[in-house]
């Protein structure tokens, strides 16, 4: 996925240049900000080999560029180092993001042979404990092994860095961490508040005086480290009067298949209600991206409502993110919340103020594992 | 990676291994690929990176330039390089 601050074209011609191919849900870490949905176990039926390779045609044909291979963990699947070897071949720039479990150095030479590009692997703290109980599993000494294995094999990295409340803190020592490995890019993603991310929203969300304090010490590092290392961390879309201009638009650039073959504007998009996401074993991919109802609903500004469509930023941020709209609003076609001209942006400040409630009740955080919500909301079938 | 703030006239440039520059048919442009980005790059710093292939000086990227457009062009492209160079596109190979 292109990230905040990172450069990008724009305009993409009406091309999906960003191919996200969801190759599992399956995972062997238990995040509790994971992206996948709710009922991640339903999706047992995965694309095979051979439709993932029809679907890689498919969009080079189109034009598509970047390819993401993620997940879940990605390396649950046997056939990845094949399918890097044939997107090379078809012409992608390939890129693996993991979290470095099932990583071997055998694995990566395989991969390395076929072509991968890069690999952006998650690292949650610099410290053993944090990580471990963060993910809910013993894996931060596999994960720094991977890392230094990844260097070793010359693959260029971006350490991911997941954002919250329990790691914020840690900025520096992160940042020490991934100057010693030796990475070209550091991440800090901005925990964003869907799924499992949002069940666990007000544990996550930093405060406004932590998120300047890391501000201090990323700036600092740049400073001393100048193009050695480069830098990404964008603060969090809650403390911004402005949302974010999520995927650069619907259907703009970015195409997402699941592991079920679905066809997703965005990695999160299945939790809005009432569409039915065309999949890749019923359709072309020329047909989902072109003609779809799904890929056409949120597209140009006809959609758009108040204060949107009246909006002269609107061709800046698109209105925001469709899936925030849903979640917060309840209809996916509002203003993002986060935008201050929302009617609805005091759920935002709502949020943001509990963050320094010194009287907030602190719960437990619900990792994500088969069972630990009930899911019957949820109209999944398979 | 290379620490440098200038570009020197002797220095031979290649293209950061890091990056792919290629032509897309589909967009009909030059493009630079790189871990999670894409720059369309326009068809004057096209004709600039394509000499960046760590065999040319900048000096020699520059006159090829002067012949090819029967123009002085030493300005432009000396500012295209610092920038490609700013970006991490292109590097002073060692």
């Amino acid at each position: 996925m292109p990230k905040d601050g990172s450069e990008v074209s724009l305009d993409g011609l009406g091309i999906p240049m960003w191919l996200t191919l969801e190759m599992t849900y399956r995972c062997p870490l238990h995040c509790p900000w994971c992206s996948n949905p709710l009922d991640f176990d339903k999706f047992k039926n995965e694309l095979s080999t051979d439709d993932w390779k029809r679907v890689l045609r498919e969009g080079r044909a189109m034009g598509a560029l970047q390819l993401g291979f993620t997940g879940g963990e990605p390396m649950l699947r046997d056939d990845i180092e094949e399918l890097v070897a044939y997107s090379t071949e078809l012409g992608y720039y390939a890129n693996l993001i993991t979290s470095g479990i099932g990583l071997t150095p055998e694995r990566l030479k395989a991969m390395k042979d076929g072509g991968l590009k890069q690999i952006q692997l998650s690292l949650q703290s610099s410290d053993r404990d944090i990580t471990n109980k963060l993910v809910g599993a013993d894996v931060y000494d596999q994960k720094l092994s991977v890392a230094h294995e990844i260097k070793r094999q010359g693959f260029p990295m971006v350490l991911n860095v997941p954002i919250c409340k329990q790691n914020i803190g840690q900025t520096r020592d992160i940042l020490e961490l991934a100057e010693e490995l030796g990475v070209e890019y550091i991440e800090f993603a901005n925990i964003q508040y869907y799924n499992w991310a949002l069940l666990n929203r007000a544990e996550f969300l930093p405060t406004r005086e932590e998120i300047e304090d890391a501000e201090v010490a990323v700036k600092e590092t740049r400073e001393r480290l100048g193009k050695k290392m480069e830098i990404y961390f964008v603060i969090p879309d809650y403390f911004d009067e402005r949302p974010k201009a999520c995927m650069n638009g619907w259907g703009a650039i970015h195409l997402t298949i699941g592991p079920d073959g679905a066809a997703l504007p965005c990695q999160e998009a299945r939790i809005i209600k009432g569409f039915e996401f065309p999949s890749v074993l019923d359709h072309s991919l020329d047909w989902i991206w072109n003609e779809s109802p799904v890929f056409n609903a949120f597209r140009g500004e006809e959609w758009m409502k108040e204060p949107c469509r009246s909006c002269d930023e609107k061709e800046k941020d698109h209105g925001g993110c469709r899936c925030q709209a849903l979640l917060l609003t309840g209809d996916a076609a509002n203003t993002d919340p986060v935008c201050s001209k929302s009617p609805f942006h005091d759920l935002i400040k709502s949020s943001v103020a509990e963050t320094t409630n010194e009287h907030r009740v602190e719960r437990p955080l619900v990792y994500r594992r088969k069972g630990a919500i009930t899911t019957d909301f949820l109209e999944t079938t398979e | 990676m290379n620490e440098t703030i200038t570009i020197a006239a002797e220095n031979i440039i290649e293209i950061n291994p890091m990056y792919l520059f290629r032509w897309e048919e589909p967009q009909q442009a030059h493009v630079l690929l790189y871990p999670e980005g894409i720059v369309k790059v326009n068809e004057t710093g096209a004709e600039i990176l394509k000499l960046c292939n760590g065999i040319k000086t900048v000096t020699e990227i520059i006159s090829e330039l002067n012949d090819k457009y029967s123009t002085d062009v030493t300005d432009s492209v000396n500012k295209f390089l610092e920038v490609a160079h700013a970006k991490g596109w292109i590097r002073s190979k060692s």
